[in-house]
């Protein structure tokens, strides 16, 4: 505990480098080496989760049915939607948490690195069980990711492999958020208080509770479901006295507080690059603490508008209607805090600066959208619609996923050593957020027009725009190899990388080495 | 934060028990999986899944525990430890919230709808209108053989009894540990694992009471709530006895120190975790 925080940690000290070979991967502990692993296991999932996406807009080309058969399709949209949730954004957010948070609070590992390794080695095990449905007799699981019974309930062999991945995945994530908290609460630096914490590692410890508390709901739903379908329970079957609704209060229980673990994380690395690139302090620090802990807390109270057209009691219609609405404020006042940090900033537009703001201004859109969804007879209108699926789209492409990509090309420098290529990387932007608008953006036309979700075929009023989002999708998916181009060519070479990356970055993590050495911060510098 | 006093955190080099545990465990829900879809060989492959989990729990604990032994940790590890234990056990509890949920759910919910109240009178109406059995209930349909009210007394209340009384030896244990008093902590052990496998055992005998009452798992809705959340509940008090049966024997063989013994705590929090939950199901599932 002496150490000053700069050069001392360009030597190993009495550490030694990683063992050669590739079992190294399998046995490691080195939170460095998991947050590679986790992030590779995203971008690949990406990749699979995408071509899902392709096959269902290459159908929707065209009223009618071309392509694949309905029941095909279904199994598309249910399993892109398990895929980009807890193959792609998840782990993404847990492999950028494990390379970064140690380096960020001046922890020397995460604080349980063996079950960091667990955490990790039970996704490709999950996602194996999960994918291997497609070849069963019945398909893959194709009611949807809300998993709705009764329909899911008529799931072929599908049924208990998707259940058991669930839970499966449901423990990777629980033992990451315990990680991570015990890492965030246990290991910071001597003078790294709370309210010192950068804004990713603030976002992170609040999206663990989330993490903690929802998932073994969802774990506890899909069991009653196993246990419906095999084991004669009635949880969800009126005849026995329960009810197919009680299924969605469990699941969206889970599942609104999980939408905001999809977007927490990307709050917090917005709020780490916008400041650096506008080479000003992040306006209103404790504010964005405070406004992520009040979303947290309301993500718990608002379920149920994802439910307004099932038949609610008047009062439960307003009671979410309200709540939900009142998620605007503290989601305004980041948007609100993000625009101000740039206010009269020296601002400079490198890549992950361009996702930042395409991720500030898509992601408000989706907000907007979000919001005209709270309203409860509106939504009568909208449920079910291409309208929501624009929503989530918004909030979730250039929204999440821009918040990771804006991620890695931060700190790519830091771990490769090397600075990307920056022409490729505008580039990729630049396609992928004009394609990221006219894939999504029709998508609020002919769902305001009525055209239903999760349908393989619709009405020919629908064609003109269903085609632009098709092209759309097209243009975004190999857009997106550009992405893979860039890291490939990234972590073979380039210019040299300095410590500290970008001139206006502040923090711990640019104080070491880039590429850092294998063990960072032990022992720890101070804080001051 | 960390302790002044300690410089360096213990951070382990490979760790070949994790990958064994994926696999385990894939090999067990694969198994079980096959089974549900009527495969002949399903549960052979749970069973050596479990068979290899079971292995791994011992290389892994081993180790913690060889290293614990060896002072490989200190004070600021097993603040880690601590917090690890905690939050796993909140997500624990918020595993059984879901199942608590369900059944508040289905009694102030959807059995009330079925009778006609709220918004469901239209399914009481045209569906089931002769239908008027409040709780407990197997529903409308009259499904499973029969709705019989499993009552609090004697055995329940009897099992209360003995997880409360095994609340305070396992606390009993713990100042025997603190004042470093063996044969305290030994007897204390004991008898804390004697009452909650007494416990399991006295569940069962309830369950097969139950069953030949015709009150199975398939008996509607009161017959789901009452076996998912009393079962689930049970295999909780039996890994939390395995555990305080590992914490007996590491006690016999002398370890734990009245200053350092946090694998005999933490398996005591899992035990009062258990014994709370517990308190609910008396409470929400018997009596009320
Ligand atoms: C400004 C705050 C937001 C509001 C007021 C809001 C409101 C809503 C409402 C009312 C629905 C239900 C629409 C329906 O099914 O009829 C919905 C759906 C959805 N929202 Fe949001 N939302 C917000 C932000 C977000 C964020 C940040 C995310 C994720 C990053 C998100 C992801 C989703 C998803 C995935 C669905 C659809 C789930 C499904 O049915 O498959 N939302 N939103
Ligand atoms: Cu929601």
């Amino acid at each position: 505990m002496n150490a000053q925080a700069t050069d001392l940690y360009h030597d190993d000290h009495d550490h030694h480098g990683p063992p050669p070979g590739l079992w190294r991967w399998v046995v490691t502990t080195n939170h460095k080496d998991i947050g590679t692993l986790y992030l590779w296991f995203s971008l690949i999932m990406f990749f699979i989760g995408g071509a899902m996406a392709l096959v269902i807009r290459t159908e929707l080309f065209q009223p009618g049915l071309q392509v694949v058969d309905p029941h095909f399709f279904n199994q598309m949209t249910t399993l892109h939607a398990l895929v980009m949730i807890f193959g792609v954004v998840m782990p993404a957010f847990v492999g950028l948490a494990n390379w970064m948070l140690p380096m960020m609070v001046g922890a020397p590992d995460m604080a349980l690195p063996r079950m960091n390794n667990w955490s990790f080695w039970i996704l490709p095990f999950g996602f194996g069980l999960m994918l291997s449905t497609l070849f069963m007799e019945g398909g893959g699981p194709s009611a949807g990711w809300t998993l709705y019974p009764p329909l899911s309930l008529q799931t072929g062999d599908a049924l208990p492999f998707l259940i058991f991945s669930i839970h499966l995945l449901g423990v990777s994530s629980i033992m990451g958020a315990i990680n991570i908290i015990a890492t965030i609460m246990n290991l910071r630096a001597p003078g790294m208080t709370f309210m010192k914490m950068p804004l990713f590692v603030w976002t992170w410890f609040i999206t663990a509770y989330l993490l903690i508390a929802v998932m073994p709901v969802l774990a506890g739903a899909v069991t009653m479901m196993l246990t419906d379908k095999y084991f004669g329970t009635s949880f969800f079957n009126a005849a026995g006295g329960g009810d197919p609704v009680m299924f969605q209060h469990i699941f969206w229980f889970f599942g609104h507080p999980e939408v905001y673990i999809l977007i927490l994380p990307s709050f917090g690395l917005v709020s780490e690059i916008i400041p650096t690139f506008s080479r000003k302090k992040l306006f209103g620090y404790s504010s964005m603490v405070y406004a992520t802990a009040s979303i947290a807390f309301l993500s718990f109270i608002v379920w149920a508008h994802h439910m307004f057209t099932v038949g609610m009691p008047l009062a439960g219609e307003l009671f979410f209607m309200f709540t939900t609405m009142l998620i605007a404020v503290p989601t305004g006042v980041k948007v609100f805090n993000w625009v101000s940090t740039m206010w009269k900033g020296a601002m400079t537009f490198e890549t992950p600066m361009l996702f930042a703001l395409g991720f500030v201004i898509m992601f408000t859109i989706g907000g907007f959208s979000g919001l005209m969804l709270a309203m409860t007879p509106i939504d009568f209108q909208y449920h079910d619609t291409y309208f929501v699926v624009a929503h989530f789209h918004y909030v979730l492409v250039p929204g999440a996923i821009f918040g990771i990509i804006a991620g890695v090309y931060y700190w790519l420098p830091k771990w490769t050593g090397n600075y990307y290529d920056e022409t490729l990387g505008k580039v990729h932007f630049w396609l992928s957020t004009i394609f990221v608008n006219i894939l999504f953006f029709p998508m609020h036309f002919v769902g305001l027009a009525g055209m239903p979700r999760r349908i393989p075929d619709y009405s020919v009023q629908f064609t003109d725009f269903n085609q632009i989002a098709t092209i759309g999708a097209f243009g975004f998916g190999f857009a997106q190899i550009l992405f893979l181009v860039l890291i490939v060519k990234c972590i073979r070479g380039g210019e040299k990388a300095t410590d500290q990356v970008w001139e206006g970055a502040e923090g711990l993590e640019w104080t070491v080495a880039s590429p850092p050495p294998y063990h960072t911060f032990s022992p720890q510098p101070i804080v001051k | 934060m960390a302790e002044a006093t300690q410089d360096h955190y213990y951070v382990p080099t490979a760790a070949k028990w994790p990958i064994v545990g994926s696999v385990a465990l894939t090999l067990a829900v694969t198994g079980f999986a096959l089974y549900l879809n009527g495969s002949g060989i399903g549960m052979k492959i749970t069973v050596l899944g479990l068979i290899l989990f079971i292995v791994m729990l011992f290389g892994w604990f081993g180790t913690v525990i060889r290293e614990s032994e060896s002072g490989t940790y200190r004070s600021w590890e097993d603040v880690s430890f601590r917090m690890g234990m905690s939050w796993f056990i909140f997500s624990e509890v918020m595993f059984f919230a879901a199942f608590f949920g369900a059944l508040f759910y289905a009694r102030e919910y959807s059995v009330p709808w079925l009778l006609g109240e709220g918004s469901g009178a239209s399914t009481h109406t045209y569906l089931w209108n002769d239908y008027t059995e409040i709780w407990p209930t197997n529903g409308p349909g009259d499904l499973g053989e029969s709705d019989f009210h499993m009552h609090w007394w004697p055995l329940p209340f009897l099992n209360t009894v003995i997880l409360l009384t095994s609340g305070i030896t396992v606390t009993w244990a713990h100042h025997a540990i603190k004042a470093q008093h063996r044969t305290q902590i030994v007897i204390g052990l004991f008898l804390t694992v004697f009452l909650g496998f007494l416990f399991v055992f006295l569940q069962g005998v309830e369950y097969v009471e139950a069953y030949h009452e015709g009150m199975k798992l398939n008996s509607g809705i009161y017959g789901s709530t009452f076996f998912m959340l009393t079962g689930f509940h049970g295999m909780h008090v039996t890994l939390g006895a395995i555990m305080l049966t590992v914490m007996l024997f590491r006690a016999m063989a002398g370890h734990f120190t009245a200053e350092r013994h946090f694998a005999f705590e933490a398996a005591a929090w899992y035990w009062h975790f258990v014994d709370v939950v517990w308190l609910g199901l008396f409470i929400f599932v018997y009596i009320l």
